[in-house]
Parts: structure tokens; sequence; C-alpha cells
């Protein structure tokens, strides 16, 4: 009993220490189990991390190959871009430099060649020069022919007044007014004197001053265009003596008309020519101008054509049959007149052709010898005569 | 009887109804001599005044003088002619009256007749009537006078030649279309045939002509040029008598001014220089021409401008702004150098080293000029002005210039000065940055602009040395200054 009592003394002891024991596991249960939980998360975790270590090895793998090939191709992308972007920078450049010559090259040719304006403008500058030369030498002519025109001019005018002057010619006995004894050596006007040649006194035809006339104050000034009229005496002249006709009478008389009288008024060929107009006035109304032939000359159609020998204006022409000698002169042989031989023979052909004309030359022959017979009588003649004479 | 009228009429220019009704029946007396010397007294009286020639006219006297004009002998067709051209040469109206009696037939028909005197008095009258205006000229020309006038020009009378030129003149002036009837009968060789003639008083007419011709259209000035007038023209230049040297500068003004090829043509026969020794050896209005002609041509291009100064035509007109006392010629002479100088920077050199910058600047300024003087002074000015980097020639207008000029030179110096530095030190030491810092300008305005652009090329303490009131700013700083107290 005494362990009874003894554990009757410890039950409660031991129901405590029961409890407490299982409230103690309790207690530490929940930490062991928050502990478990906390070590099997942790290693949970650790696995996990380990897990997504090499999945994130993996993953960073796969990535960094793909991203690598993209990038690639995104370099060889720009590559390609840059080396273009390049190379047309290149052309640019190249074609900046060759369009910079031409364009220079042309503006300078043909646009505006600066040189070639240079050119132009020595060219104007030269111009003008010789313009100008040109014009000086000419307005120097002008000058030069104009003093030379005033010169002669004054020397036909003291010409003249020395020919009106040629009176005061100094002669031996009494010197002339330019010509004083007191003087060394005469007035050149003396001199001048002495080779003037003497005006006639006749009303000197260098000039006709018509004064009062109309050709005055009318425009041409030709001498011929303008009546020479007298002009009538001014009125405040003093009066003229002698007894006159009437003014109006007189140019009555002067200006009548002509009256000529029938057989005057008429020409002398009325008649002729009175016939001439009715012809032609009949002319003038003809259709045809074919004379109308009657109709018994009908058959009569042939027109005669005469021949040309003896047709044409000079006559026959002598060539060939009065002589044989060609009609241009040029082609003679000799200049002279050649005759005739004596000797028939020569002539016997030629009688033979042209007998007519043998008969002609022989008679002109011995006219000619006649001829000259008489001649040489005379001749004779005169001598006797001259003789007799003397 | 007849001779006293004629004797006295010049002065007895009174009573004109009484001397009318007293001439009249004259001029239908039986003695030849009698209406010849009516018809020279009616003449002389109608060519003495306007309102004789009127009287001439009201009393019906033109219907008897045309109709006898067609049957008389020459001698009483001259005077006839001539009362027809005294009646014609006053006024349109009376020439009107001419035409209306229907003078201008018979006078046609005189142009035909044999003597040369009736040829030229029926060529003076035509030339007289066609001298109004154009419709006077179309009726002379529908009459079929323009054939007969050059017929008459052919002729060996020079008085005749000289009248036919004159009315050829003065038929073409009018318009074109009768300046082209006049070549259509192949006037033109003619005329430019006798250029050569030594006769001044033809000279003048023949070149009168074909100026009046060449000035209507670019095709008629071509036809003149074509017929080789030049450059036996430029000997005319260079003749004794005034008017020859006036008509031929016209002529040639007159084909310069319309196309630049035709200007070409004249610059290349050396006709530039013709003209400026031309203008050089006269005075007053012959000079006219011949500077408007060089205007023209340089107006046309710049390298034309630059062969009329080659020509050395710029100290010339300089010469004519300067010398002449009328106003109009100074107008054309200051045109024709804003002509030339407005074309580029070498030009505007070359008029301002002439030192005519000035001149031009104080006839625009001066109150005695005309308006049209000052309008062309002040053109020419800006035009020169805007191209002209010579400075020494714009620092004058820096001190004279009014507001509306110097705005442009200041503009000038403000595109020079940034880029040239011996300019930069002329400017200074002429006085002329001085000058620009008095100049009062609007803020914001071109002026203003221009100023600050010259003033930013130089260094600030000069611009403030030149800046008006700076001495008395640097007085008061001595005034103001406490030296240091030892």
């Amino acid at each position: 009993m005494a362990t009874l009592a003894r554990l009757q003394a410890r039950s409660t002891f031991l129901v405590h220490q029961y409890y407490f024991r299982n409230s103690a596991v309790d207690v530490f249960r929940k930490k062991e189990y928050d502990a478990a939980v906390k070590i099997q998360s942790w290693f949970r975790g650790c696995q996990i991390r380990a897990y997504l270590r090499y999945l994130h090895r993996v993953a960073t793998v796969i990535q960094k190959c793909w991203r690598g090939y993209l990038g690639r191709q995104h370099y060889q992308l720009i590559v390609k871009l840059e080396f273009c972007t390049m190379k047309m920078n290149l052309y640019n450049a190249m074609a900046v430099r060759i369009q910079k010559r031409w364009r220079g090259y042309r503006i300078r040719k043909y646009c505006f060649n600066y040189f070639y304006l240079k050119e132009y403008l020595k060219a104007v500058s030269e111009t003008n020069d010789a313009i100008r030369e040109a014009l000086e030498e000419f307005a120097e002519m002008k000058e030069r022919e104009e003093k030379k025109a005033d010169l002669e001019r004054e020397e036909k005018k003291r010409d003249y007044q020395a020919r009106k002057m040629h009176y005061l010619l100094s002669t031996k006995q009494i010197p002339g007014i330019y010509n004083s004894p007191f003087r060394k050596d005469p007035d050149p006007w003396e001199l001048r004197l002495q080779k003037a040649k003497p005006l006639i006194s006749q009303r000197p035809k260098v000039k006709q001053k018509r004064d009062v006339n109309i050709s005055n104050q009318l425009a041409c000034t030709s001498a011929r265009s303008l009546p020479q009229s007298e002009i009538l005496p001014p009125i405040d002249r003093k009066q003229c003596q002698g007894p006159f006709r009437d003014i109006t009478e007189v140019l009555e008389q002067r200006y009548k008309p002509l009256e000529p009288t029938l057989w005057m008024a008429e020409p002398i060929n009325e008649l002729k020519m009175a016939r001439e107009e009715l012809r032609k006035q009949e002319w003038m109304r003809n259709i045809n101008d074919n004379m109308f032939l009657p109709f018994s000359s009908y058959h009569k159609n042939k027109k005669y054509i005469p021949l040309m020998h003896s047709s044409s204006k000079y006559g026959p022409n002598s060539y060939g049959s009065q002589h044989f000698r060609d009609e241009n002169p040029k082609k003679w042989i000799c200049d002279k007149k050649f005759k005739f031989h004596e000797d028939r023979n020569v002539c016997l052909t030629y009688s033979l052709l042209y007998p007519h004309c043998l008969e002609q030359h022989l008679a002109k022959e011995r006219k000619k010898e006649r001829k000259k017979e008489r001649k040489k009588e005379k001749k004779k003649e005169r001598k006797k005569e001259r003789k007799k004479s003397e | 009887m007849h001779s006293f009228t004629k004797d006295q009429s010049p002065w007895i220019p009174n009573g004109k109804e009484g001397v009318m009704s007293l001439l009249r029946p004259l001029l239908l007396d039986v003695v030849p001599t009698i209406q010849q010397t009516a018809a020279l007294a009616l003449g002389r009286l109608a060519n003495y005044n306007g309102d004789l020639a009127e009287a001439v006219v009201k009393g019906d006297i033109l219907p008897q003088l045309v109709y006898s004009l067609a049957e008389q002998n020459r001698f009483y067709k001259k005077a006839a002619a001539f009362v027809l051209r005294a009646v014609g040469k006053h006024s349109p109206q009376l020439a009107q009256a001419i035409v209306d009696c229907g003078a201008l037939d018979t006078l046609v028909i005189c142009l035909e007749d044999f003597d040369p005197g009736v040829k030229e008095a029926a060529a003076w009258a035509l030339g007289y009537i066609a001298r109004h205006n154009a419709e006077l000229s179309q009726a002379v020309v529908d009459a079929g006078a323009v054939p007969l006038l050059v017929l008459c020009i052919q002729e060996p009378e020079i008085a005749l030649k000289r009248i036919a030129a004159s009315a050829l003149s003065d038929i073409s002036k009018h318009s074109p279309e009768l300046a082209q009837t006049v070549v259509d009968v192949g006037a033109i060789a003619h005329l430019a045939q006798m250029i050569l003639n030594p006769d001044s008083k033809l000279k003048r007419q023949v070149l009168s002509a074909l100026s009046q011709i060449a000035k209507h259209s670019v095709d008629l000035a071509e036809m003149v040029v074509e017929a080789e007038i030049f450059p036996v023209v430029l000997t005319c230049l260079k003749d004794k008598d005034d008017y020859v040297k006036k008509n031929a500068s016209t002529l040639i003004r007159e084909i310069a001014k319309h196309t630049p090829e035709l200007s070409q043509l004249i610059v290349n026969t050396g006709g530039v220089a013709a003209v400026t020794d031309c203008i050089g050896s006269c005075k007053g209005n012959i000079r006219l021409p011949g500077i408007m002609m060089l205007g023209y041509v340089a107006a046309h291009s710049e390298n034309l401008a630059m062969a009329v100064i080659v020509s050395k035509a710029v100290p010339q007109l300089s010469v004519c702004l300067s010398e002449e006392p009328e106003d109009h010629i100074k107008a054309a002479a200051a045109w024709a150098l804003g002509q030339i100088g407005r074309h580029t920077p070498e030009h505007a050199r070359a008029v301002a080293v002439t030192n005519t910058l000035p001149v031009l600047l104080s006839l625009y300024m001066s109150t005695e000029s005309s308006e049209d003087l000052q309008t062309k002074s002040k053109k020419a000015i800006k035009s020169i002005l805007q191209k002209c980097t010579y400075l020494p020639a714009l620092e004058p207008f820096l001190y004279d210039a009014p507001p509306n000029i110097l705005k442009h030179v200041v503009g000038q110096f403000s595109k020079v000065l940034p880029y040239d530095s011996k300019a930069r030190r002329l400017f200074v030491t002429s006085g002329g940055l001085k000058k620009v810092q008095e100049i009062k300008a609007g803020p914001g305005s071109l002026l203003q602009e221009y100023i600050n652009s010259i003033n930013s090329c130089y260094p600030e303490e000069i611009v403030r040395y030149y800046s008006p009131g700076y001495s008395d700013a640097l007085l008061q700083r001595v005034d103001s200054y406490q030296p240091l107290a030892n």
C-alpha cells in the first residue's frame, strides 16, 4: 500500500506530469513542427532554387544563343546599311566633284565666258579707237576741202577784180596806182593786173540778177523754169518822156491771141491728113486684117516666095559674081586691090564661068585706060602752058 | 496792179476780206501772168498768218485753184501749189479743208509733171499737209503720193530731193502702218544712198526720214539697218551742221532702243564711241538724242553697259550733267547714268569713280530742279547705290544725304565692312564711324539694323569712343573720380 499511496500522491503529480509532458510535448511539438516545417521549407526552397538556378542557366543559354543570333542578324543588316550608306556617300561626293567641274566649265564656256567678255570689250575699244581715228581723218579731210574751196573762191574773186581793173595797169610812161615809184617793189595787185586778161565790156555772163521777179518768191530756183518777161516800171519813177500808148492797149496787143485766117488755120496737107484719118478709122473698125479676095482668086492661095537672092534688102550679093575676094578684109593676103592679069588665059576659066562679067570687066578696064590717057594728056598740056607762061 | 499787190502783200495783212475779194477775180483773169502773180500774192498772204489763210479758205478760192491747177501751165501750177502749202501749214483744220476740196489728187498729178519746180512745190504742199496728224497723212498716202515722192527723191535736183525726203519723213512719223507703206515702195534704199550726199540740208531730211521710219517697230528698224547705213551714218556724226548731227544721233537712238541685238550691232561698229565724241562736240538740245542713245544701249544688258563704259562715255555724261543749263537734258543724262550703273558693282564703281554721285544728289536735293529731274536723279542714285561697293564715293553721302537715301548708303557699308579690314580702318580714320553713330534711327528700323551690323564689325571701345557725348561722359568720370589718398 505504500506504493499505492505513493503512487496516489504521485498520481496528481503524475497527472500533472503526464499533462505537463503531453502539453510540453505539444509545446515542443509546435516548435518542432515549426522547426521541421522550416527545415523542410528551407530545404525545399533550396531544391527549388537549385532547380530554378538550373532553369535560369539553361534559359540564359538558350536566350544567349538566340539573342546572339538575332544580334548577328541585326548587325549584318546594320553593316549592310552602313556599307550602302558609305558607298552612296562616296558616289555622291564623286558626283559632286564631277558636277562642280562640269557646271563651272559649262558656265564659263557657254553661258558667261569671262575671257570672251574681256576679249569682246577689248575688241570694242579697239573698234572705237579705229572709228574715232577714221572720223577725225574724215573731219580733217572735209576741213581741208572747205579751205581749199574757200581759197579757190577768193582767188577767183581777186582774179575777176583784177580783170575788171585792168585799166589800172602801169604803162611805160605812167606808173599805175599799185606801182608807186616810191615803193621798193610793186604791190602784188600790180603783178595780178599784169597777169589778168582784160574783161570785155559786154554784159558779163557770169551772173544774171533778176531782182524783182517771180523767181525770187517761188521755191524752185532753176533758171529755165520761169518766164523771162520784162517787168513793168516801178510806180514812183519819174515819167518817161514822150507820148506813150495806153498800157492796156499795149498789153492787149502783146498778148493778143493768134487769129489766123481760114487759109492758115487749116494745115496744108489737110486733105491728106483727112484721108489718113479716115483710113485709120476704117482700120480700127476692121475685124479681120486680111484683104478680102474675090472668089475668082480663091484658088490662087499659094503665096509667092521670092528668091532671097533678089529679094534681100541690099540686092543680089556681089560676092561670087562680081568679086571673089573674101568679105572680111582681115583674111586678105595683100592689101592692094589686085588687077586681073592681062593674059587672057587666066581669065579664060573666069570667062567660061561668067561670060557677062568678063565683058563688064573688060569694059571697065578700057575705061580706066582711057582715063589715064586723058590725065596724061592734061598733064602734058599743063606743062606746055607753064613753059609758055615762063 | 497785180505787181503792186504782190509787192505790198507782206505789209498789208489787215483788210483780209477786201484783199481776198480783190484777188479772186484776178485769178480768173485772161492774162496768165496776172493769174500767176495773183496766186503768188495769195500764197504770200496765207503764208504770213493763219487768219489770212483761213480767209483764203473761207473766200472759196481753193476750189478755183484746184480746178485750174489741173489745166494751167507750170508757172501757175507752182504758184497754186505754193498757195496750198501756205494755207495747209498753219493748222490741221486748214489742211483738212484743203483735202476736202480735192486738192490732193491734183497735187499728186503735179508730182508727175516734168518740171522739177512744179514737183517741188507739190511735194512741199503734200509734206505740210501730212505733217499735222495721222488721218491727213493717210489721206495723202491714199491719194497715191508715196511712189511718186520716191521717184522725186531720185531726181537730180537737190532742192527737190530735200523736199521729197522731208515729205516722206512727215508721212511716216505718225504710225507704223504709214511707215510700212513708205518702206514697201522701196524708199529705204534710196534714202540710204543719199546719206553720202555732201549737201547738209539734204542729209538732215534724209536722216530724219530714216529715224521716223525706224522708230515704230523692230522690223522697221531692222529693215533700215539692212540697208547698210552703218558705219556710214557715223560720218554724219562728224558733220559741221549741228542738225545733221542731231538727226544722225536720233536715228541711231531709234535703232538702238528696240532690242539688245540691234544695240549690239551698233556697239560692234563703234557707234558708241562716235556718239560719245559727238556729244562732246556740241551743246544744248543737239546732245539730247545722243545721251538717250547711250542710256538705251546700257539699259539692255550688263555686257552692253560695260561696252558703253569701255568707250569712255561715263566722263562725258557726267560733264553733260554738270554743264548743261536745261533740266530735261540733265534729266536724260541722269537717267542714262542710272542705266549704266545699275547692273553690277563693277558698273556702279565705274560711275562712282567719276564723282557724279554728289552732283546727282545735289540735283535731287535742289528745289530749282523740275520734278522730272528730281525723280530721275533719285532713281539713278538709288539704283547705283544698291550696287555700289566703292566706299570713297559713298562716304560723302553719309554727310549730305536725306534719310531715304542714307539708309541705302548705310546698308552698302554694312555689306562691305564685315569683309574688308582695310576698308574698316579707312572708315574709322575718315570719320565715317563717327557719323554713323550720330545717325538717329528708329529702333527696329532697317537703318538701325544696318547701324548695328556696322557696329558689330568694330571692338566696343571704339564704338563707345565715337558715340556722341562720349567726351562729356569721360569728363564726368574725371570729375567724379576720387584719387586714392596716399
